[in-house]
């Protein structure tokens, strides 16, 4: 009886996914079967990491194996085996400040939790979200900044979505460094987001209410 | 007849380095004749506050101010980081106008802006600087990276200081590349074998990285020039330097410029060991870096910023094992020879505060940023200064009032019974400049211990 996939990578014991996977795969399994578990395991990790029973490091780890487990995988499969997502999310962080790590995070944590994450990178313009928000429609963003100087840049990037007419179609979250309520309210966003869990919890909050 | 300093108890050290940086001395090694009796008196005032404070042995006349800033003081006069980064004789007036008008207990130097010539004779590709990769009003930022491959911790361990002279620069500088082809100079103890690792200095891609080595060094002596112009006036002025220079948590040195933050993260789960040994390796050099700057400069005080220990960062179990013991090593390592570690743990630390209370008392100063300073002061009380928390979006976005409240809560909370330093909790560039001076006024007033 071969492990669960499910508890091994949410246990984080890469080498015996890794030995999981390619023995499922030659015994011909669906690997649309073997990339859900991978993805339930996925969801124990994000729970894990939300009651601080997971750390960065662990996060990261299992990031790192899911991304194993997907090339193995992805050799053998027929059709896009995409899974239904729950909403869009336009994430980036703004214009002048190049950090990823704390955004990277978050983008992670919400593709765990079924978002389709639309990620614009590091130093995003203005205008950059304001053509993304447009070109997908979706109904939330995410700004993401480690340096003060980004409080700034937050600000101007929330005036232009107001400039172009979308202030009422979009929710904005701030995050990173620091943010806190009172650069919320400087930048004009709608919320801020203390931590990755934070930002997973609030976007499931505006799309069950979108 | 005095004592040698290898005689000296770590309280002895302690003592004659405080001793020297409230006697600071002039270029020529005579005592400093400051300009004015007052500037000197308040030289001395201000040295023994941040002693009185950091030593706990007795409460200060009031609670010292400390104000720690990135490239506020270029701000402040209406320039850029880059104008002060490629033009050095634009420092001085700006960093000292930032000290004079608002009157902190101590000044942090003039490092910050780091020479931009010097940066571009060599091709710094470790970070990007304004108008090399980020706009000209805008502070330098690193680029996360694996500038030290997973495979690389055997080389690294036997022999950490060919990676540092060699290995490291050839990837962090472009013009440095061909410094990798350098061998050691083992050889060279046989007469036979003397001229053999020599051979690579006579080509021409060695010897266009020679000279690009000795062009900014020239960059970097012009650059200090101007540092230690604003140094000598700060000093006139009666403001004295608080850190002689600055030293890393070896679990740092690794995860911010040669693993990166992802890597480090998997060494913790795919070679722990290794990640372990490299960290013994580099205790004793970081040490060192800070024992030669405190003796060097004559000031007790050395800068430790704590980065990827923060909470989040590390469960309590990976720091307990990857990052504390290391740290802890350090700290004692300096605190044997006099030096007083002047900690930043940026972020939050309110996780780790039960782990750091295991010190000796008297010994260390620890800046905070987004900790909880009732329960710091709380941790570590009788047992290490605190200080710092004052916030970010307070100081860019709060209005004067809040300034004046968050300043005497902080004062109530941490001030009591001495053993705290007003500061900010993070690098600020541009904020209220009102609210900043508020502060240090309010601590003026609010801080006196009667």
């Amino acid at each position: 009886m071969a492990k669960d996939l499910v508890n091994t990578l949410a246990d984080l014991k890469e080498q015996e996914v890794i030995k999981i996977v390619k023995d499922r795969l030659s015994a011909g399994e669906d690997p649309l079967k073997i990339l859900g578990d991978a993805r339930k395991a996925m969801e124990i990790v994000g729970r894990r990491f939300a009651s601080s029973e997971y750390f960065i490091p662990d996060l990261v780890y299992s990031g790192e194996i899911l991304k194993s487990v997907t090339e193995l995988v992805k050799p053998k499969l027929s059709k896009a085996g995409e899974m239904k997502r729950v909403g869009k999310i336009v994430f980036g962080t703004v214009a002048g400040d190049i950090h990823d790590i704390g955004k990277d995070i978050v983008v992670f944590m919400l593709d765990v939790n079924g978002f389709e994450v639309h990620d614009l990178g590091v130093d995003v313009s203005a205008q950059k979200f304001v053509d993304k928000i447009k070109e997908t429609g979706a109904p939330i963003v995410g700004l993401s900044g480690f340096l003060a100087l980004a409080f700034d840049s937050m600000k101007q990037t929330v005036e232009a979505i107001k400039a172009a007419g979308l202030r009422d179609k979009v929710k904005v979250m701030i995050g990173g460094g620091q943010m806190s309520d009172e650069i919320k309210n400087y930048t004009g966003a709608d919320a801020y987001g203390k931590d990755a869990m934070a930002g997973v919890t609030l976007a499931k909050k505006w799309i069950s209410a979108s | 007849m005095e004592k040698k300093w290898e005689e000296m108890t770590p309280e002895e050290k302690q003592e004659t380095l405080f001793a020297r940086w409230i006697s600071p001395k002039d270029p020529e090694g005579n005592d400093l004749k400051f300009p004015s009796p007052e500037a000197e008196n308040l030289y001395k005032e201000r040295v023994t506050r941040i002693k009185d404070a950091i030593q706990l042995k007795k409460k200060p006349d009031r609670v010292p101010v400390l104000l720690i800033p990135s490239f506020a003081p270029a701000f402040y006069s209406g320039l850029t980081p880059y104008d002060v980064m490629y033009n050095y004789e634009k420092i001085a007036p700006a960093w000292k106008k930032f000290f004079v008008d608002f009157q902190p207990d101590g000044h942090g130097h003039a490092f910050v802006p780091t020479p931009g010539k010097f940066l571009d004779i060599l091709g710094f590709k470790l970070y990007r600087w304004p108008d090399h990769g980020v706009p000209k009003d805008t502070t330098y930022q690193c680029i996360e990276g694996e500038y030290m491959m997973a495979d690389e911790y055997d080389a690294f361990i036997n022999n950490p200081l060919y990676f540092f002279y060699f290995t490291w620069p050839s990837r962090v500088f472009s013009a440095l590349e061909p410094l990798a082809t350098l061998p050691p100079l083992a050889g060279v103890t046989e007469m036979y074998t003397a001229s053999v690792p020599f051979m690579p200095y006579g080509m021409p891609p060695v010897k266009a990285a020679l000279q690009a080595m000795m062009e900014a060094g020239d960059e970097a002596l012009k650059w200090m020039g101007a540092c230690m112009a604003f140094a000598g006036e700060i000093t006139m002025a009666g403001f004295p330097a608080y850190l002689a220079g600055a030293t890393k948590a070896p679990f740092d040195v690794i995860g911010d410029t040669l693993r990166g933050t992802k890597g480090v993260m998997m060494d913790i789960y795919r070679q722990p060991d290794k990640l372990i040994a490299a960290m013994e390796a580099l205790t004793p050099m970081e040490i060192q870096l800070g024992v030669d700057a405190a003796k060097q400069i004559g000031c007790p005080l050395v800068f430790i910023p704590l980065h990827k220990g923060a909470d989040g960062f590390l469960s309590d179990e990976q720091y307990k094992k990857f990052y504390w013991p290391y740290l802890k090593e350090i700290i004692l390592g300096l605190v044997d020879e006099g030096v007083v570690p002047f900690i930043w743990a940026e972020g939050g630390y309110n996780s780790r505060l039960d782990i750091i209370r295991d010190l000796p008392r008297g010994k260390t100063a620890w800046l905070f940023d987004q900790t909880d300073m009732a329960a710091a002061k709380k941790a570590l009380d009788g047992i290490a200064c605190v200080g710092g928390n004052m916030p970010m979006d307070l100081l860019t976005v709060g209005t004067t009032q809040q300034a004046i409240d968050h300043t005497k809560r902080l004062i109530d909370v941490c001030g009591k019974g001495g053993g705290y330093i007003m500061a900010n909790g993070a690098f600020f560039d541009k904020v209220k400049w009102e609210n900043l001076k508020t502060i240090v006024d309010t601590v003026k007033e609010y801080g006196i211990y009667k």
